[in-house]
């Protein structure tokens, strides 16, 4: 049992001013712009919940919530299936082991800027390997193509991530004790039988948190359609986050900027929580359990 | 009997291979192998002059050129891009573990009033939308004298690189048993003091590992810290997007720029691949 102690408080006390600093102050000034109209610093009048009643009847904010959802949703039926696979064939031991994990964990090192520029040089079709290869069998071109750029940017998603979804399932299924496998293999268990019975309710809390970092992450996606496709073709990338930031600095339109992002740090602060929610009832029910 | 002498020895040697089937190791090599593929293009492009690539494609490069690498390490706007993002990047990862640790220790041992709240709105920081942030970032950095300074870029990063050490160290600090602290106690150490001498060299592997990822998402991240800065503080993810110039994109140099921001994590990752599969068996990053 914890002690308990409310002078752990003093412990806790940088980190909450940091975070304060970084984080309650300015959403307290983005929820300060959001019910003002400012015209520059002498002069703004308070409008109350205008904003917050244009962005919700706002069509082009409304699709660009839903094309992040969907974004979000085919990111993760791809990522989690493909991570687990990957995991489960990455070898498990000695010098190879260490070289596997350095070789599958490269994508997440990279900036995000440069895993745009990577895949923007290498999907081009006048100078990309991949991109001359594609619009030679069937047209491929990102920048006219709402499809073509719809699937490029999901690719470069599942390029970046999935590497994660693997180091966690990894490590999810090294903590899995040998003692099992070995009776599975007793009961001549097949390899499918094993995953299913074995190793996937084993792998159950890492693949929440798997789900939820994936989705989220997802969710937010900003910096690669930004370098590769800009959003376009049309508007077929311009997810929550691009459009989020065209409005912020690019228009400098503050209030409708403040709105929009009180509601997007709503929407995914909800998520979150329902995800935080499953995962520490989960691991209550366990507790009960080993009781 | 044969047989359970088999499967004796099978419980003692963990290494044995079983359920993997003889061919899965090749599979996987092949996956990563093509998973480099557009990596090994970016390499490629960045020792062709700009000229050939785009006169024509071809795979196999008829003629290579390091004016790219030349360039990055002799002109002072690429340089100073990467020293600048080296350094906030740095920063940010000690002060980040250095406010995480006691954090995380109180987290761990005690319960206070308000602890589970707090630790999940810790938590929802780092699922924020740094969207969100830019404006009142780039409003509030002006106002403190904190705009274009890496140490301000440092500072904002902490927005999600504090809440993330503090869950990692959190999950490594409850790996180890409380017993420790009370034979400590028990021995009249102060807690500082405990801490300090006995605690810290006990979790070595994890501030490691905290510390590791710190950097990378201080590294990685491009919004905020192109926002916060201009010309001084500027860092290297921002001075790739100035490749394009009215004589089109420089793509040799765009190149080059990619491969170099690649090396510090892959250094990085290397130091702590011993550890990293400890961090994430604990399911926390």
């Amino acid at each position: 049992m914890k002690t308990r102690n409310n002078k752990a408080w003093f412990l806790v006390l940088p980190v909450i001013l940091v975070v304060a600093f970084t984080a309650l102050l300015p959403l307290m000034t983005v929820a300060n712009y959001a019910i003002q109209d400012v015209f520059n610093p002498q002069s703004r009048i308070f409008v109350g919940m205008k904003w917050f009643y244009q962005i919700t009847n706002d069509q082009l904010i409304i699709s660009a919530f839903k094309r992040s959802f969907q974004f979000s949703i085919q990111a993760l039926l791809i990522q989690i299936p493909l991570g687990i696979a990957i995991a489960r064939i990455m070898p498990k031991s000695g010098w190879r082991a260490s070289a596997a994990l350095v070789a599958v964990s490269v994508p997440l090192i990279i900036p995000w800027n440069v895993i745009g520029s990577t895949w923007l040089i290498f999907s081009r079709s006048d100078i990309g390997l991949g991109g001359f290869l594609l619009n030679k069998l069937f047209n491929f071109d990102f920048t006219s193509d709402p499809k073509d750029g719809w699937g490029l940017i999901l690719t470069v998603d599942v390029w970046h991530w999935t590497p994660l979804v693997v180091l966690l399932v990894y490590a999810g299924l090294r903590s899995i004790p040998q003692a099992y496998y070995q009776a599975a293999a007793i009961d001549g268990a097949s390899s499918f039988a094993i995953f299913r019975y074995v190793e996937l309710p084993k792998l159950r809390r890492v693949l929440l948190i798997a789900v939820l970092l994936r989705f989220m992450d997802s969710f937010m996606i900003y910096t690669e359609p930004f370098v590769i496709t800009g959003g376009g073709p049309g508007d077929a990338t311009t997810f929550a986050s691009i459009l989020l930031t065209n409005i912020a600095v690019g228009q400098f339109d503050v209030g409708r900027a403040g709105a929009y992002s009180l509601i997007f740090f709503i929407v995914i602060q909800i998520m979150s929580f329902l995800f935080y929610t499953v995962l520490t009832l989960q691991d209550r029910e366990e507790v009960t359990k080993t009781k | 009997m044969k047989k359970s002498e088999d499967l004796i020895k099978g419980a003692f040697s963990p290494q044995k291979k079983k359920a993997s089937l003889p061919w899965s190791g090749l599979v996987f090599w092949l996956v990563i192998a093509l998973w480099m593929v557009p990596v090994a293009w970016l390499i490629l492009m960045s020792v062709r002059p700009s000229v050939d690539i785009l006169s024509g494609f071809e795979i196999i490069p008829h003629r290579f050129t390091f004016d790219g690498y030349r360039d990055f390490i002799l002109k002072e706007m690429w340089y100073k891009a990467y020293l600048n993002s080296l350094t906030y990047s740095t920063l940010n990862t000690i002060f980040s573990v250095t406010l995480a640790l006691p954090a995380a220790y109180a987290f761990s041992r005690f319960s206070f009033a308000g602890d589970k709240h707090l630790f999940f709105w810790l938590l929802t920081n780092r699922m924020a939308p740094a969207a969100v942030f830019l404006l009142p970032f780039y409003n509030m950095y002006n106002a403190v004298g904190l705009f274009d300074k890496t140490l301000g870029v440092a500072i904002a990063h902490m927005l999600f690189n504090v809440p993330l050490a503090v869950w990692i160290l959190e999950g490594f600090i409850s790996g180890i048993p409380r017993q420790v602290d009370e034979t400590a106690a028990i021995d009249g150490y102060s807690l500082p003091k405990f801490f300090v001498k006995i605690f810290l060299p006990m979790i070595r592997s994890g501030i490691g590992v905290t510390a590791f990822f710190c950097f990378m998402f201080s590294w990685v991240e491009l919004l905020i810290a192109r926002t916060i800065t201009s010309t001084d503080a500027k860092p290297i993810s921002a001075a790739m997007t100035r490749t394009v110039s009215s004589s089109g994109t420089d793509w040799t140099l765009l190149s080059t720029a990619g491969v170099m921001t690649i090396i510090p994590g892959v250094l990085a990752i290397w130091f702590v691949r011993k550890y990293i599969a400890k961090g994430f068996a604990l399911g926390r990053v």
